[in-house]
């Protein structure tokens, strides 16, 4: 027979996260500071509305960019959170996830042998879908020193005659920094002199702790080269609804849409209803969570700076980035050994790119009375390994 | 601050000064004037368990009860109000609006024992008019907490 799979799709690596992930599953007494996505149930109301529009039988198709009354939503969201102007009849399209949106995104815009700058470390998903969509990924390693924002250096050293697309990740998983509005001026100027195009995933854009977020797009000049994505998943804990979204340039949109429309259809319509009500009602809801966050961060890199373990302090989503360089392993032999011997998942740097070696990625997405237990035991690990160190 | 602060601890009472102070990222010493200050004037009133009994051998059986009184000219219905939260088996008292007064939880050792309260005690007082007791069967949620289900983390332990 002959072999049924692509070239391309062979080459593309599994995901790091998956071989932990077989690990701990085995594992019935393990606990974890490895999840990507928030401790909170959907708010009530929001599930609610769901509910309502099943008992009301809203059990169709929408229409391929989404409901209507969705998309204005969106629009009413980024004009008072971020001050930007779409028209939700042309700029926005609702989407299975931000997943989606990145990879169809990347489809939309990319020419064989195009080249995706992706700032590392960074979500797993960008590299092969910037392949699927036969683009070259280009990767910008992004350092511990600068908080592992990008700068403005970094960006003009990637940059070829071939480069088309910046994936902008922030804030980021799995470091959490953000980029504050200095640092995007600083590389808008680069992206407009190199004529490149946006693709900034802010699907953490509610959950920073410096200030409020600044979607680039709100810079002179860039509204028409960014296709900003945003969701659900992380803001209103609504990852398992499967929702975002991507605003931008209209004739972008109009051929993402094509896209979405001849592998997707539409969005979850029961997703598309709770969707509305999370941006009609659910700003408390946002506050509370992000306040809860907030404080567990702050717990976190006290029990850092207690145990003496450095970590850059990060303003963004729901994860720290300690660096392990100090004891000599790799970040997967640290997580390994953490796991065996502490019973303790956390996810080394290295799944979400080569220059996350030395690192880990920590959620905070657990209640406070977890974190501590598992940070509890972060810490005697710690001290073991500088025992261990010290008697060799 | 006063705000956050309330917040956590109406959940957990028994936080340290310590861990406030690392969670909210203000000194100590502010926490703990902060809190001085609170019970001073009387916004935090106590510190209490959250107890499930149900969950112990020791029995216990609470109620609620709605009651009709007349208001006293002058002084309205703190006086009644007054008169009964002095009975210790009464853990709270509240004036409400609607189709009665007065919303009574009381707390005794047997059935029997609530109910002699009622008739002994409660409805003899003068300005009573008229009460309907409610025991309670299962407490699902109180205070905010839900007492029937322990909380499983349903996610996967490991996602990007």
């Amino acid at each position: 027979m002959r072999d049924p799979l692509s070239r391309q799709i062979k080459e593309i690596k599994p995901s790091g996260i998956r071989k932990f992930f077989d690990i701990v599953s085995e594992m019935e007494d393990a606990i974890s500071l490895g999840v990507g996505e928030p401790d909170f149930d959907t708010p009530w109301h929001i599930r609610d509305e769901g509910i309502y529009s099943l008992e009301k039988g809203r059990t169709f198709y929408t229409s391929n960019a989404g409901l209507k009354e969705l998309k204005m939503e969106i629009c009413n969201y980024l004009k008072r959170s971020q001050g930007l102007d779409y028209d939700f009849n042309k700029q926005v399209i609702v989407t299975v996830g931000g997943s989606e949106a990145i990879d169809i995104g990347l489809r939309a815009m990319l020419d064989p042998g195009d080249e995706v700058l992706i700032p590392q470390p960074s979500y797993v998903s960008y590299e092969p879908c910037a392949i699927l969509a036969g683009g070259v990924p280009v990767i910008i390693d992004l350092k511990n020193e600068n908080e592992f924002r990008l700068t403005a250096k970094e960006l003009e050293d990637a940059i070829t005659e071939k480069t088309k697309v910046l994936i902008l990740p922030f804030p980021n998983n799995p470091t959490g920094a953000i980029m504050e509005k200095k640092d995007l001026e600083a590389i808008a100027e680069v992206i407009i002199r190199h004529d490149l195009f946006v693709i900034s995933d802010e699907i953490y854009g509610e959950l920073t702790y410096k200030g409020e977020h600044v979607s680039i797009a709100t810079l002179p000049g860039m509204i028409e080269r960014t296709i900003l994505i945003n969701g659900f998943s992380k803001a209103y804990a609504m990852t398992g609804w499967r929702l975002g979204y991507a605003c931008g340039p209209k004739n972008i949109i109009e051929q993402m849409l094509k896209i979405h429309q001849f592998a997707i259809m539409c969005a979850p319509t029961t997703s598309q209803y709770a969707a509305v009500e999370a941006l009609k009602n659910g700003d408390e809801d946002v506050k509370q969570m992000r306040e809860a966050y907030n404080q567990r961060r702050r717990y976190l890199m006290h029990a850092f700076k207690e145990m003496g373990l450095p970590c850059f302090e990060p303003y963004g989503a729901f994860y720290v980035f300690p660096c392990i360089k100090e004891f000599g392993m790799t970040s997967d032999e640290f997580a390994s050994r953490f796991l065996e011997e502490e019973k303790v998942a956390v996810v080394p740097g290295t799944a979400f790119g080569d220059s996350g070696e030395g690192f880990l990625r920590i959620s905070y997405a657990y209640s406070l009375e977890d974190l501590k237990v598992s940070i509890g035991r972060l810490g005697d690990f710690v001290a073991k390994l500088r025992k261990e160190q010290a008697g060799r | 601050m006063r705000e956050k602060i309330l917040s956590i601890i109406e959940k957990n009472s028994r936080i340290d000064i310590k861990e406030l102070a690392i969670r909210l990222d203000v000194p100590e010493i502010d926490i703990a004037n902060e809190l001085k200050s609170l019970e001073e004037e009387g916004v935090i009133c106590g510190y209490h368990t959250m107890i499930d009994w149900e969950k112990t051998s020791i029995e216990k059986v609470s109620a609620l009860i709605e009651v009709r009184v007349t208001p006293q000219r002058g002084q309205g219905f703190d006086t009644i109000a007054e008169r009964i939260y002095k009975y210790p088996e009464v853990t709270s008292v509240y004036l409400i609006s609607g189709g009665y007064d007065l919303l009574i939880s009381l707390e005794g050792k047997s059935l029997k024992e609530v109910s002699a309260f009622v008739s002994d005690k409660l409805s003899t007082l003068e300005s009573v008019l008229s009460t309907a007791t409610h025991f309670i069967l299962k407490k699902y949620k109180d205070h905010g907490t839900i007492l029937t289900k322990k909380y499983t983390d349903e996610r996967m332990k490991v996602t990007p």
